[in-house]
């Protein structure tokens, strides 16, 4: 009967593995995506419910209880988060998955501690792995989400010696490894590698600055995926090491996909610092006599009523004020006078890959408007107006002319070939990046000043009156 | 328990290569809703903490589990729910257009 049993839970996981791998196949199309989701979430409960009926789940109570307040607090935040807020979110998750992958090896090796039956080498191995990569997801991951949500700075943060500080806490971290091997009773250097791994998600994190941000979380989902793989090695779970290998390989690609977009390799965004030396001193030298145009709503208004096209390029800036419905909103204006408008998305415009869709798409823009970078580019020397909205490095010329700028190679929209640009922007002060854009000080630039949104809404009700 | 772990080993890396070759080429519209739908995955911890959780006892070990359970159903109920709004919105658009 047992045997039975344990059958049973095998080919459930089997089926819940095939409906993973459907799901993400389909998420990887517009038409099918939601359905996708559906069908992962299906497979999720499949699972969890085949392990309910494992004979060794006995304690019922405890585990629905937990269950409930876990699906309770999800889908409260789920259905809260606000659409700019999503790579926060997702960061977040991505943490509390790390957590629960650690304490699941942190729980499993003081099970076998317990029984005072002397603990296998593998099981020691895994276990380690299982903490060092569950806890620098999780304090990875809630840097991340800290940078992200304002309450820590986003620039990044680096001290004397910060490499040979890692690097000297990993020997460590390994050295301790090395001797819970031998001898794995000893808890004061479990709990030690345990500190260890916290500590360094956090070192890991701190010198990575704004703009790499979503380079990070797509690199910590993969690191969720493979803590969660371990998790299985520990307790010799097939499904737990398919389902994490799975998001491992996922996280890996977007994060090639991301670090591709920026023109630097992993290794760069992981440790140069991005944003912080270089960038200052560049800053430094080009103030000078450099002039720029700012003009008011009314005039842009003109500007963009009578083109007969305006190219959108959203960034962060519209993003944190919140102003996706009047972008929406103006565009349906213009498009009412008889301008052709699209909007140009770069690959890592926003926080996360694919931010800037989101939001559009919450605003109710039609997909086909959505242009990516190299479709657009072609497009915009035969452009009257490129509308720039709090985006900054990825329209930054300096990536494409000047070989010492820090930012040099990485593809940007290549606005400054429009007929004018506009360009909509709280203050003169750098992007993420922290390099001075000579875009701003072009002839044909005009800058307007203020938080996205009241400008945008300002645009509105001029455009309105034409 | 050796060949156990090459066993695992094995699975480990064939599910790895069917996700890379699952995940190419994907649109960037959809990297956001892909990466939470992925993330939620990952929440098949809850699986493992399930496991840890399962003994009538209270011990440390079932205590560290049951935190393990709400922490990963977080994650998993949180992340599917918070994709499927954002496929939502994609959806109504394409109808729509």
């Amino acid at each position: 009967m047992s045997n039975f049993g344990s059958t049973g839970i095998e080919l459930s996981y089997l089926i819940a593995s095939s409906l993973f791998i459907i799901g993400l196949k389909r998420l990887g199309s517009p038409a099918t995506a939601r359905q996708g989701n559906t069908i992962a979430a299906v497979g999720m409960l499949i699972a969890i419910v085949a392990t309910l009926l494992d004979r060794n789940v006995l304690n019922y109570e405890m585990i629905l209880l937990a269950i409930a307040a876990g699906s309770v607090i999800g889908a409260i935040a789920a259905q809260r988060v606000a659409m700019t807020e999503m790579p926060q979110m997702v960061g977040l998750l991505n943490g509390l998955g790390g957590a629960a992958s650690a304490l699941v090896a942190v729980a499993e090796f003081w099970r076998l501690l317990d029984s005072g039956a002397t603990v296998p080498l593998e099981a020691t191995i895994t276990t380690i792995l299982g903490v060092l990569i569950g806890g620098i997801t999780l304090t990875g991951s809630l840097v991340a989400f800290a940078k992200l949500q304002g309450i820590m700075p986003g620039a990044p943060i680096t001290f004397g010696f910060q490499q040979p500080f890692n690097f000297s806490l990993l020997l460590i971290f390994l050295a301790g490894s090395g001797y819970l091997l031998v001898e794995p009773h000893n808890l004061p250097v479990f709990l030690g590698l345990v500190g260890i791994s916290l500590v360094l998600g956090v070192l890991f994190v701190i010198p990575i600055g704004g703009a790499d941000t979503p380079v990070v979380i797509s690199l910590l989902n993969s690191y969720s995926g493979v803590a969660a793989s371990v998790a299985g090695f520990i307790l010799g779970n097939n499904m737990l090491i398919i389902a994490g290998a799975l998001v491992g390989a996922s996280g890996i690609i977007l994060t090639q996909i991301m670090c591709k977009a920026m023109n630097r390799s992993l290794t760069n965004v992981l440790f140069s610092a991005f944003g912080s030396g270089a960038a200052a001193k560049a800053a430094e030298g080009s103030e000078g006599d450099k002039a720029i145009h700012s003009i008011d709503p009314e005039e842009g208004a003109m500007m963009l009523g009578y083109a007969r096209s305006v190219v959108i390029v959203p960034g962060y800036g519209m993003a944190v004020a919140q102003a996706q419905h009047s972008v929406r909103e103006l565009a349906d204006q213009l498009e009412r006078l008889g301008v052709s408008v699209k909007y140009a998305i770069h690959p890592v415009a926003g926080r996360m890959p694919g931010h800037m869709n989101v939001l559009l798409a919450e605003a109710n823009v039609p997909y086909p408007q959505l242009c990516d970078m190299e479709d657009i580019n072609p497009d915009l020397d035969r452009t009257d107006v490129a509308l720039v909205i709090g985006a900054n490095d990825v329209v930054n010329p300096a990536a494409r002319d000047n070989a010492s700028s820090p930012i040099y190679g990485m593809p940007i929209l290549e606005v400054d070939k429009a007929l004018h640009t506009i360009v909509i922007k709280r203050g003169m002060s750098t992007g993420f990046a922290g390099v001075d854009n000579d875009l701003f000080y072009k002839d044909k630039t005009m800058m307007m000043f203020g938080g996205a949104k009241e400008v945008v809404d300002k645009l509105v009700s001029e455009v309105k009156q034409l | 328990m050796a060949a156990g772990l090459i066993a695992g080993l094995v699975v480990f890396v064939l599910a790895s290569f069917v996700g890379v070759e699952v995940i190419n080429k994907v649109p960037p519209t959809l990297h956001t809703p892909l990466m939470s739908g992925s993330n939620a995955i990952s929440g098949i911890a809850v699986i493992g903490a399930l496991l840890v959780a399962g003994p009538r006892d209270s011990n440390l070990s079932v205590i560290l589990g049951l935190i393990a359970i709400v922490l990963a159903t977080i994650n998993v109920v949180g992340g599917f729910l918070v994709t499927d709004r954002m496929l939502q919105m994609f959806k109504k658009k394409e109808v729509k257009a």
